[in-house]
């Protein structure tokens, strides 16, 4: 970790007291600045709470929020919900692993882009979804996941 | 301050903003100052319609125009029917998708004139970012008669007496879970909101919340002074970002109304609310699991025997847990009594039920319904029955806890204790069409699948048992079936859901179960004759031999 960056980690450490209880919200705050939780963040994060790496550690893989390893710069997303899943969702990660080169849960050598699905992020009207960052896209076909990444073939 | 007579609303929900909805409103307000209307008419964000399918939505007020589909090429046109004279612009009008009429007004609309929207009376009408908007609809009334004419007791007797159940589930009578709650010893005790809404294909909490974030909070602090609390925390999901700013916004504006603090309204009652994100475990519906989870602890439900949330709860202290649409009910019950309340529904079922109603089915998006209605009416009336001229197969609800219910039950009332007879349940909303194309086999491996990989592997029979319900499951889709298999299924199922220690491994076994109480021909089908009639197992032949 660069000192630029361990300097970002204890300022947002500054603002919590140091109490167990502010775990999982220290946890959420780290991985929205730096994409994923290092080994470097979780130790610094174990000290300032007076706990062991090993119990930040059984949080951060125990919930699904929360990433261990770098995350690429784009984060597709394939929603999993029922609706979704009976609208074909299936078929949408097929189409999507087939145009970003990617399985499910893994991530460019280039950290270009993530690919990872989700139990469902409520957008079910639409179903079946799939998120790029933060923009969701409804009514996916695979046709339509190609028109997504245009510059890829 | 000008008073515009005139309204634009537009649709600022997750599903709308996803169709490009939040272009729409900056160009139409920019589109507005530009024809010099500013003045006369006020283009307003809301939250949710409900009719996420047909987005982005826009709504003109008072005539009560519905434009659905709205493009930014349409900006304009909609703009200049607001001046004097003008006329609405009839081909973004909803069109009835059996006749093909358009459908003009928004009361006109079968999706909204069957419903009974008193849950979600607010989302889609007021600027969920706005309090004065929230106050000029009668927010925070029922807190203040709370406040100023109630007693603690008496809020919970009118709780009581209204019949009110747990809308996150289970069910539970919401006026004795906070009787407990006051009753239990102790001067410190906290609220919770369950927002986590953890069921795949279920969104309604999470429109309450961006619709009208207000109501959760006046639920929420009525039910502190009811059990005495002075701390109140809302448990939202951190996969609705949208969800969490509205409430952080609702949060500082009640603080600077006077409705949260010190000294609510000159009443003495002292409460503030804080946001707890999840960070994503199906599980923390569970209360004690959830409680954990708050705490900083991985979210596993206590051993049995394990005491009420009501009576230790966060901390140890006594904490009463609600889920969304249950505070929501609470400022309508104060105000409008608790018979009011109970007129609506059936006999142990008050109220309504707010459901997300997708799949198969032509009108998708949130809908509130009497408890009582039957499924055909939601799924036919409501929902404009199956898209593309197929026949329905079933309908699923409450989520991975629930189950299947075939079209032999389409008449049966919708309330707690009907679907639990029918081996489903009501679950926090979730409500899921499926038509012949679908695979029934496959849907049970589909949730099985989900609580397998949710399960928190503290107890072996649901850690164990769902792995295994599900390795048969995909045999079966896989051709690998065998004889024994159902046999196997429904002595594991039964099994599992004796033997768990909390309800998700409790009810893990209800897709399995349903689908083959109803859909036994379907499982026969893959194993017997190795074809999946619906022709989604790709492993398999389907009928026509398409694969």
């Amino acid at each position: 970790m660069e000192k630029r960056e361990e300097r970002l980690l204890r300022e947002i450490l500054s603002f919590y007291k140091g109490q167990q209880g502010e775990l999982i919200p220290i946890l959420l705050q780290v991985q929205a600045n730096f994409g994923y939780l290092s080994e470097k963040a979780r130790k610094l994060i174990a000290r300032f709470l007076s706990i062991t790496e090993g119990q930040v550690y059984s949080i951060a893989s125990f919930y699904s929020q929360f990433r261990l390893v770098p995350l690429g710069k784009k984060r597709v997303t394939i929603c999993r919900g029922t609706a979704c899943h009976i609208r074909g969702a299936p078929r949408i990660l097929e189409a999507t692993e087939k145009v970003l080169g990617l399985k499910e849960g893994e991530t460019s050598s280039d950290l270009e882009y993530t690919l990872e699905t989700v139990a469902c992020f409520g957008c079910c009207a639409l179903a079946p979804c799939i998120r790029i960052n933060k923009n969701v896209h409804g009514e996916m076909t695979p046709e339509k996941v190609k028109e997504l990444f245009p510059h890829l073939k | 301050m000008v008073n515009r007579q005139r309204m634009i609303l537009v649709c600022q929900g997750t599903g709308c903003i996803s169709g490009g909805a939040e272009q729409l409103l900056s160009s139409l307000k920019r589109e507005v100052a530009k024809l010099n209307l500013g003045e006369s008419i006020e283009v307003k964000r809301t939250g949710c319609h409900g009719f996420c399918q047909r987005g982005p939505l826009v709504v003109t007020e008072p005539e009560g125009f519905f434009y659905s589909k709205v493009k930014p090429d349409d900006i304009t046109e909609i703009a200049r029917s607001q001046l004097p004279g003008g006329k609405p612009v009839e081909r973004l009008f909803y069109r009835d998708p059996i006749t093909d009429m358009p459908i003009p007004y928004y009361r006109d609309i079968p999706f909204y004139s069957r419903q009974q929207r008193t849950v979600l009376r607010n989302c889609g009408n007021i600027d969920p970012e706005d309090i004065e908007d929230c106050l000029a609809v009668d927010g925070y009334q029922g807190l203040r008669k709370a406040l100023h004419e109630m007693t603690p007791e008496q809020i919970i007797r009118e709780v009581k007496q209204s019949g009110l159940r747990g809308l996150g589930g289970a069910g539970f009578p919401a006026g004795r879970k906070w009787e407990a709650c006051r009753r239990a010893p102790g001067d410190e005790k906290y609220v919770i909101c369950n927002a986590d809404e953890g069921d795949p294909g279920a969104f309604q909490d999470r429109s309450i919340m961006e619709g009208d974030p207000h109501s959760v909070l006046e639920g929420m602090i009525t039910a502190g002074y009811a059990i005495g609390a002075k701390q109140g925390f809302i448990y939202v999901r951190a996969e609705y970002p949208l969800a969490v700013k509205r409430l952080r916004v609702a949060i500082s504006q009640a603080r600077n109304k006077g409705f949260l603090g010190r000294n609510i309204l000159g009443s003495g009652f002292d409460f503030d609310i804080e946001i707890f994100q999840g960070a994503g475990a199906f599980v923390c519906g569970e209360s004690t699991a959830l409680v954990l989870s708050i705490e900083g602890k991985r979210g596993m439900p206590k051993p049995l025997p394990r005491p009420r949330t009501a009576e230790v709860g966060l901390w140890g202290k006594p904490t009463l847990l609600n889920n969304v649409k249950t505070f929501c009910n609470i400022p309508l019950i104060i105000i409008h009594g608790s018979e009011w309340f109970a007129a609506k529904g059936t006999e142990r079922s008050k109220g309504t039920a707010v459901f997300s109603l997708t799949g198969k089915v032509v009108n998708n998006g949130l809908i509130e319904v009497p408890m009582g209605i039957t499924l055909r009416e939601i799924i036919y009336d409501i929902g404009g029955g199956i898209p593309g001229g197929k026949a329905f197969k079933a309908v699923q609800t409450g989520g991975p806890s629930g189950g299947c219910v075939p079209a032999s039950l389409l008449d049966m009332p919708v309330d707690f204790d009907s679907l639990t007879a029918a081996g489903s349940m009501m679950g926090s909303g979730g409500m899921v069409v499926m038509d012949e194309d679908t695979c029934m086999v496959d849907i049970a491996r589909y949730f099985l699948n989900f609580t397998r990989r949710e399960s928190c592997g503290q107890c072996v029979p649901c850690r164990v048992g769902t792995k295994q319900m599900f390795d048969i499951l995909d045999d079966i889709t896989q051709g690998q079936g065998r004889l024994e298999d159902i046999d196997l299924l429904l002595e594991l199922g039964e099994a599992v859901a004796r033997s768990s220690l909390c309800a998700l491994g409790q009810t893990a076994p209800n897709p399995v179960l349903t689908t083959i109480r109803y859909f036994r021909h379907e499982y026969e089908a893959h194993i017997h004759e190795k074809k999946c009639p619906a022709g989604i197992c790709q492993a398999l032949s389907s009928p026509q031999g398409l694969n």
